[in-house]
């Protein structure tokens, strides 16, 4: 990849900013060159398989104002400021634990204990169960939620023998 | 032969050569410059007549009774023309002279390559008699290559068909020979575990006759025996257990390893294969072949051979065993074995064939599904899905008739091998109560050789159907051998040629191109310099996209040759080589996966930067980033649903990161609306910087920037140039313009049009 033919496409904006919530919970970007975007939407580039790495700033229209390449290389302040805009919009419950389920053949309900609590999801049909790699599968639910098992081996016995059931 | 070298020796002397004679005397014809096979007559029916071309004469013969006969001679002289051409299968040559035409010849085109070179040859003849004196070089003069070595043929020839021969399945040692080891040790395991199972009946005759038949003559049960012949039965029920166990083991693990390298290594060869072979074969039936045949197989291997190795163990066991205890029963008992033998030879004849007809109508019948499926909408859109259904049931009917068709004899053969059984059964008996009362064998004896025997014909039973396991695994083989004896027609060089760098200039050279029986690139040229941009522009089937596919090298090319920085590229290696081109096609293929494995499709260990850096470049970026997982949200087959502009702009970053040389877009931006290609177009201007590019549009707008416009009409190129060029020469790219421009313009009074009644 020549940074020549980088030069003309969407620029990577890596500008110092500023990100805060103002009192009506609404974030505000601004840029040093003065510049006030509002409202903004932070959104990760690889929410599965490199949460923090690739975060983005969008305006309203979906053009990309601010990228951070690594979370690590920016100030405390405006780190936390990123964590806390993306962990506002996301919601991708990752499953700890399989308690029961309704049934082996799709459509059934998962009885589920999430880092976001215990939960139900009513799974339609087996291809709603996909495979990002080898130990990490997403599973979306009848309404568009979906759970992620991050890693297939930190479940526990039980859940990884309720999951062999269905992939 | 001898007659036709009599009529050549006849020939007038001044026109063979002291030289020539020799070869004639030793070789009849063999001194023939070239020798073409002429199997179609003027009404293109099949005919047997060959015509040959020496020094002298151009000959035709056909074989007579005593060899080949001549029919017709034509001396050569000065001013002789001979012409070659084809259409839809058939070839011809023509042969001419000042004043008009002599012969015609026609030929299929599986001699096309003959023609040719007689063609050449007759050239180079001519030379000779047009500039007298010279002797006709025999350096420049080929022998005749014998038709086998012909390498165009290769491919065509199917393997030669006729029944799944058992054969077949012995070529699956080739598979079998990285586990000699387990097999071994699986074979030592199933001789030792049938012999335990031999043991119980043996411990039958006695206990009968030390046991039983003193008790029932009044003497009493020795308690002390008793215990010892059970412990004998139960440790060899118990050792013909474990060691059962570790055979089935052992055995299954190597044929399930055997069945998965089958598997692997036909489905890596066809990826290996050219598109031509994938253009010639159903979807379905590679599907099949790959998936359930190797799957047959490997069912076979794990359980039917070694059934059927146990069982040939346990009755070759039983016959000595038998052998040993009584000569006289033991050959009445297998009496009936001949004839067992004899109807499993008949009914193998019968299910032989059969098997391989269930194989292609299960082909048929996936064939159905994978052409349905991918084609719903238009399924749909035409209603026509009780045709399909239709078209399904047929298809499962044909399963039916060829499945009930075996089962016929199949269903005859089982319960006639019981009956034999039975048979064989009631001559022991007969027979032993025969040898019985005349004292001749002992009770124990008859009831060991009823308890063997009983075992013996279950093992024939079940031995006998293996016949049918064989045969389908034998039509499997064969039909999975197909594939992986199926040479590639783009073969990779000998001693290919490594490039790990490539400037980017493009040679094509006289190259020719045959799809099937149809021309579609005649006599094309090109040199296109490094970083040159070319737009290819003709009307649809003018050869762009055949073209862009003999460069890609997913066919090679007839005659000529194409070179890149000065090496023909059917010397280099083929990954190699496609590593340095970057194909942008019309309709984007996204595989199931997410986007970043999508854009990383052709250089996988790409870093999140480079990704993240080639969709940026791509304009791709931000409509990524509005996704819901940003880059690892999945795509394709049951993936997000991304419009024709977002999944085209992936492939362009997934070609953009390769960072190919040369660059070859396939109507790129013609799937999609104007703004989309708006957007496309700034994403391909990026993309196009510094390499070699060549790019098929149908819209001619979108080649302003081409430093060069070629234009293709069947399959040649007529012109070639700037469009400003191309538009003061008012030729052959004028009047594409034109019609274009006439098209815009009239869709444009069209809209003025509709504008205007608007208000009313």
């Amino acid at each position: 990849m020549n940074q020549d033919s980088l030069a003309q496409g969407e620029q990577a904006p890596l500008v110092p900013f500023e990100l805060k919530q103002d009192a009506f919970g609404v974030w505000v970007l601004e840029l040093t060159d003065g510049s006030v975007h509002s409202p903004v939407v932070v959104v990760r580039a690889f929410p599965v398989s490199h949460p923090l790495t690739g975060f983005s700033v969008l305006n309203r229209q979906g053009h990309e104002l601010v990228w951070v390449d690594d979370i690590q290389t920016i100030g405390e302040a405006q780190r936390h400021a990123l964590l806390h805009a993306v962990g506002e919009r996301e919601f991708m419950p990752e499953i700890e634990r399989l308690e029961r389920v309704s049934g082996f053949i799709a459509p059934c309900t998962w009885f589920v204990q999430t880092n976001r609590g215990p939960a139900r999801l009513l799974l339609k049909g087996e291809e709603d169960i996909r495979r990002m790699s080898s130990q990490t599968w997403l599973v979306t639910d009848a309404h568009g939620v979906q759970y992620l098992i991050r890693d297939l081996n930190r479940l526990d016995r039980h859940s990884r023998k309720l999951l062999d059931r269905f992939f | 032969m001898k007659s036709s070298f009599d009529r050549i020796a006849k020939a007038p002397a001044n026109q063979l050569s002291k030289w020539e004679d020799a070869q004639v005397l030793m070789h009849g014809f063999e001194n023939a410059w070239a020798r073409l096979e002429v199997d179609l007559n003027a009404q293109l029916f099949f005919q047997h007549q060959t015509l040959v071309l020496t020094a002298s004469d151009l000959i035709l013969q056909a074989p007579g009774p005593e060899g080949e006969k001549c029919l017709a001679r034509w001396p050569l002289r000065a001013g002789l023309r001979l012409l070659h051409g084809d259409h839809a299968g058939a070839g011809s040559l023509e042969l001419f002279d000042d004043q008009g035409r002599l012969a015609q010849w026609r030929f299929t085109l599986a001699h096309n390559a003959d023609a040719l070179r007689l063609q050449s040859q007759f050239e180079q003849a001519m030379a000779a008699f047009n500039a007298p004196g010279q002797a006709p070089t025999t350096g420049s003069t080929q022998p005749i290559a014998s038709p086998e070595s012909d390498p165009s043929s290769a491919e065509d020839e199917e393997e030669a068909d006729g029944p799944a021969s058992t054969l077949s399945l012995l070529r699956l040692w080739r598979f079998a020979k990285p586990y000699q080891g387990p097999l071994f040790l699986g074979f030592l395991l199933t001789l030792a575990a049938t012999g335990a199972s031999m043991v119980p009946p043996y411990l039958t005759m006695p206990l009968m006759d030390d046991v039983l038949v003193p008790f029932q003559n009044g003497k009493n049960i020795e308690p002390g025996i008793v215990p010892w012949y059970m412990a004998g039965l139960l440790a060899a029920a118990l050792l013909a257990w474990g060691l059962g166990w570790a055979k089935n083991y052992v055995l299954g693990q190597v044929s399930e390893r055997i069945g998965a390298d089958l598997r692997t290594s036909a489905y890596e060869h066809l990826l290996k294969l050219s598109l031509e072979y994938f253009g010639g074969r159903r979807t379905g039936d590679l599907l099949n072949r790959v998936g359930s045949e190797t799957d047959n197989l490997c069912l076979f291997l794990s359980v039917h051979l070694l059934e059927f190795a146990t069982d040939v163990l346990m009755i070759l066991m039983t016959a000595v065993i038998l052998f040993s205890i009584d000569a006289t029963l033991a050959l009445v008992t297998l009496v009936p074995l001949p004839l067992i033998i004899w109807l499993i030879h008949v009914v193998r004849d019968k299910l032989r064939t059969g098997f391989e007809k269930v194989g292609r109508v299960w082909s048929e019948l996936t064939n159905v599904l994978a052409d349905t499926i991918p084609g719903i909408r238009v399924v749909k859109a035409f209603a026509q899905e009780q045709r399909e259904a239709e078209r399904f049931r047929e298809a499962n009917r044909q399963n039916l008739l060829v499945n009930d068709r075996i089962n016929f004899v199949w269903a005859l053969f089982s319960p006639t091998v019981t009956l034999l059984t039975e048979v064989g059964l009631l001559v022991i008996w007969a027979f032993g109560i025969f040898l019985v009362s005349h004292h001749q064998v002992t009770l124990g004896v008859l009831t060991a050789f009823l308890a063997y025997i009983g075992r013996f014909y279950t093992r024939l039973d079940s031995m006998s159907r293996i016949v049918a396991h064989v045969q389908r695994a034998a039509a499997g083989a064969k039909r999975i051998f197909e594939i992986l004896d199926h040479v590639s027609s783009v073969p990779e060089a000998a001693r290919p040629r490594a490039m790990p760098q490539v400037k980017g200039r493009i040679d094509i050279e006289g190259i020719d191109f045959r799809y099937g029986n149809r021309t579609v690139v005649r006599d094309l040229s090109l040199h296109i310099a490094p970083g040159e941009m070319i737009g290819l522009v003709g009307q649809s089937g003018s050869g762009k996209t055949t073209l862009v596919n003999l460069l890609c090298r997913f066919y090679d090319v007839s005659e000529g040759c194409i070179r890149i920085d000065g090496v023909d590229i059917r010397d280099l290696r083929l990954s190699d080589y496609r590593r340095h081109i970057g194909l942008v096609l019309q309709e984007p293929f996204l595989f199931f996966g997410t986007i970043a494995d999508n854009i990383a499709y052709g250089l996988p260990q790409a870093s999140r930067e480079a990704i993240v850096a080639a969709a940026r470049a791509a304009h791709a970026h931000e409509f990524i980033m509005r996704l819901p997982q940003g880059y690892d949200s999945l795509v394709g087959e049951r993936g997000q649903g991304l419009s024709g502009g977002e999944r085209q702009r992936i492939s362009i970053a997934r070609a953009l990161l390769i960072d190919p040389r040369i660059l070859i877009l396939d109507e790129a931006t013609s799937s999609v609306d104007s703004e989309t290609e708006q957007e496309i177009q700034r994403a391909l201007d990026n993309l196009v910087r510094g390499r070699t590019t060549i790019a098929i549009a149908h819209r001619l707008s979108t080649l302003q920037q081409a430093d060069r416009l070629v234009v293709l009409e069947r399959g040649r190129l007529v012109e070639q140039g700037t469009h400003a060029d191309l538009m003061q020469r008012q030729g052959a790219y004028y009047r594409l313009y034109d019609a274009q421009a006439q098209q815009n313009e009239a869709e444009r009074l069209a809209m003025a049009a509709l504008t205007a009644q608007g208000p009313q």
